[in-house]
């Protein structure tokens, strides 16, 4: 057990580090800007009067390291600053509510995709090179090759012609529960098809790879029920690469997410990151990058842990 | 309603696809001899569709003046007119003439997305090579920092950074590359640490050959079939990055005719049943399945797996 927490410990630490690199590009890559912030903040405007003044206002006047520590010790604290665009605004303000709205859309695409995308690889790789195999396998290639926005709009043009849902999802903060998964249907839709498509070609890979082991073939020699091969000898160590395949898809929602809400005008993290991208407007950018960065490493990191777990070989692995 | 009218022209375009893809393979080994000749005429169906839209679209593209009947930017009518024989396609929100665009685009979204992938390889495999031959700190150097760069999600990456640079398509262009390059640095990196440990490069070593000549004599022949590959699916990869950046307003410009740009400036005629908007998205997808399809016969070719 003390085996566990310490492979635990390891990977968390592990994690932690990634996050601080990563938080370091994401800060310092601000410093590649020419000229710096104040400048681009003013833009024709600027003159040297107006620039020092913004300058010492931002801290910009300080060394990096020093702004950086600031910068990271606040956003440990969830507070980013405030915006550039909407002068005096914090960031933190901004990303509260567009976070949850982002969340719950994320799930509920999980929700929907999880358990269909396991079902159908599952299913396609035990009937291999069945016409169900064949036809699934390629409607899972076409829609990889699908950009987002293509996938939403058809289902804009084939759902939200006729009536039946909504192709603006505006979310008042009063609507319940049903009301907020009506509204958000055919955003979570678009996700969910985009993502099964991924998912389910590698559910199959890793099955059809399990199957053709060794000892699935001696269970098959004894004699024994094909279901009985499945349930008891190859799924127990299906875990881990199911476990994995739906960790990487669900990193993959992180960023089919952005283009999905701008489609919907869904009041998301990802339309606001769009939004202050083409406004420059690079504090709301950090935050919303380094919040999404963090999960990205959170879900690999947790992917990581369950199929070392899963697989007790992995732990003694130098 | 609305849905078996889409199942019905969904059916018949399969049909004729799959008939154009026949037609076509008949006719590329027809044209051909030897070798060429033997592997086109065994190629799968999918294959060869492929290879009929990415020959289309080269044409398209190189001969777009000629086939497009209006200039790319000029305003011909009013906004949002509907198919007509003067417009085949109609016009855009501007007025602008939607097929004219449509084939312009070809030229221009293609052009950029496949000069962004070259860059992405060039960097990205000489690197690779570099670091599993040379070894040592250069290639633990290399390596760390491409495992940060990869921690982050390439989107949002590439939204970070053009934040900070700014929306050019030379800066759209480096960008994608350089966070394209991470990946190709990886797989070009792995394929050659099989080669490198192989005895007729340790030979090479040993007769005291330079670095140049172990990479272009006796590495570069031995790793160019995955490498390859890797470029058709990185194409694919690019290919959707740049028109995801363009739809959302960050990548290609306006007036430049662009795909992405174009399902983004007529996306409310989709509301109101005009599915002009979907036929830009419509040309992006299916190059994409027509590059997938080329690339997964190469594979199978490459893998001698006969099954």
């Amino acid at each position: 057990m003390t085996l566990v927490l310490r492979m635990i410990a390891q990977r968390l630490a592990l994690g932690l580090l990634t996050l601080f690199v990563v938080s370091l590009i994401i800060f310092g890559a601000t410093e590649l800007l020419p000229g710096d912030f104040a400048e681009a903040v003013l833009g024709q405007a600027a003159t040297p009067e107006t620039v020092a003044a913004i300058r010492r206002e931002l801290g910009l006047d300080q060394p990096f390291y020093i702004r950086y520590v600031d910068w990271l010790w606040g956003a440990v604290q969830f507070d980013f600053g405030s915006s550039l665009a909407q002068r005096g605004r914090p960031v933190a303000d901004m990303i509260l509510g567009r976070l949850g709205n982002t969340l719950f859309l994320a799930l509920y695409a999980a929700a929907m995709a999880v358990p269909l995308a396991l079902m159908l690889g599952i299913l396609a790789a035990l009937w291999r090179n069945s016409l169900f195999d064949r036809v699934t396998n390629s409607s899972a290639l076409s829609a990889i090759s699908f950009p987002e926005f293509f996938v939403a709009y058809i289902l804009i043009y084939i759902l939200a012609q006729g009536g039946w849902f909504p192709s603006m999802a505006r979310m008042p903060a009063s609507a319940d529960l049903g009301e907020k998964l009506y509204r958000s249907f055919l955003p979570a839709l678009t996700l969910t098809l985009v993502v099964t498509a991924h998912m389910m070609r590698m559910t199959r890979a890793a099955i059809i790879n399990l199957l053709s082991s060794p000892y699935i073939e001696m269970a098959r020699l004894k004699g024994m029920r094909p279901s009985r091969v499945i349930v008891h000898h190859a799924l127990p160590n299906a875990i881990a690469p199911i476990v994995n395949v739906v960790a990487i898809n669900l990193a993959y929602l992180i960023t089919g997410v952005v283009v999905v809400e701008v489609v919907f005008v869904y009041p998301g993290l990802g339309q606001l990151m769009v939004d202050s991208v083409s406004r420059r407007d690079i504090p709301v950018v950090q935050a919303v990058a380094l919040i999404f960065a963090a999960a990205y490493v959170l879900l690999n990191l947790t992917a990581d842990v369950i199929s070392t777990l899963s697989n007790p070989r992995l732990m003694y692995r130098k | 309603m609305g849905f078996l009218v889409f199942l019905f022209w969904a059916c018949v375009t399969l049909a004729a696809a799959i008939a154009l893809a026949w037609g076509f393979r008949k006719l590329a080994a027809a044209v051909t001899k030897g070798e060429m000749h033997r592997a086109l005429r065994d190629a799968p169906l999918t294959a060869s569709f492929g290879m009929m839209v990415i020959a289309i679209y080269l044409i398209v593209a190189i001969l777009a003046p000629v086939i497009a009947p209006y200039p790319e930017r000029m305003i011909v009518s009013t906004q949002f007119q509907p198919w007509t024989a003067e417009h085949w396609l109609g016009t855009d929100a501007l007025g602008r003439d939607m097929f004219s665009r449509m084939v312009y685009g070809t030229r221009n979204t293609v052009g950029i997305a496949f000069a962004t992938t070259a860059l992405a390889f060039l960097i990205g495999s000489v690197l690779g090579l570099l670091a599993a031959t040379v070894g040592g700190w250069l290639d633990q150097g290399l390596s760390r920092l491409v495992d940060v760069f990869m921690a982050i999600p390439s989107l949002i990456f590439a939204l970070l950074l053009l934040t900070i640079f700014g929306t050019s398509i030379l800066t759209l262009i480096l960008v994608i590359a350089v966070i394209d390059s991470t990946r190709v640095f990886r797989l070009s990196r792995a394929v050659t640490e099989g080669v490198v440990v192989m005895d007729y490069v340790e030979a090479a070593r040993l007769r005291g050959e330079g670095l140049v000549y172990l990479i272009t004599r006796e590495i570069l022949p031995n790793v160019t079939a995955p490498l390859v590959a890797e470029f058709g699916l990185r194409f694919c990869f690019v290919f959707l990055a740049i028109s995801a950046l363009s739809f959302l307003g960050l990548g290609i410009q306006p007036p430049t005719a662009d795909w992405g740009s174009m399902v983004r400036e007529n996306a409310t005629l989709i509301t109101f049943g005009d599915i002009t908007p979907l036929l830009p998205a419509g040309a992006i997808a299916l190059l994409t399945v027509a590059v997938n399809f080329v690339v997964d016969w190469q594979l199978y070719r490459a893998s001698g797996l006969k099954e």
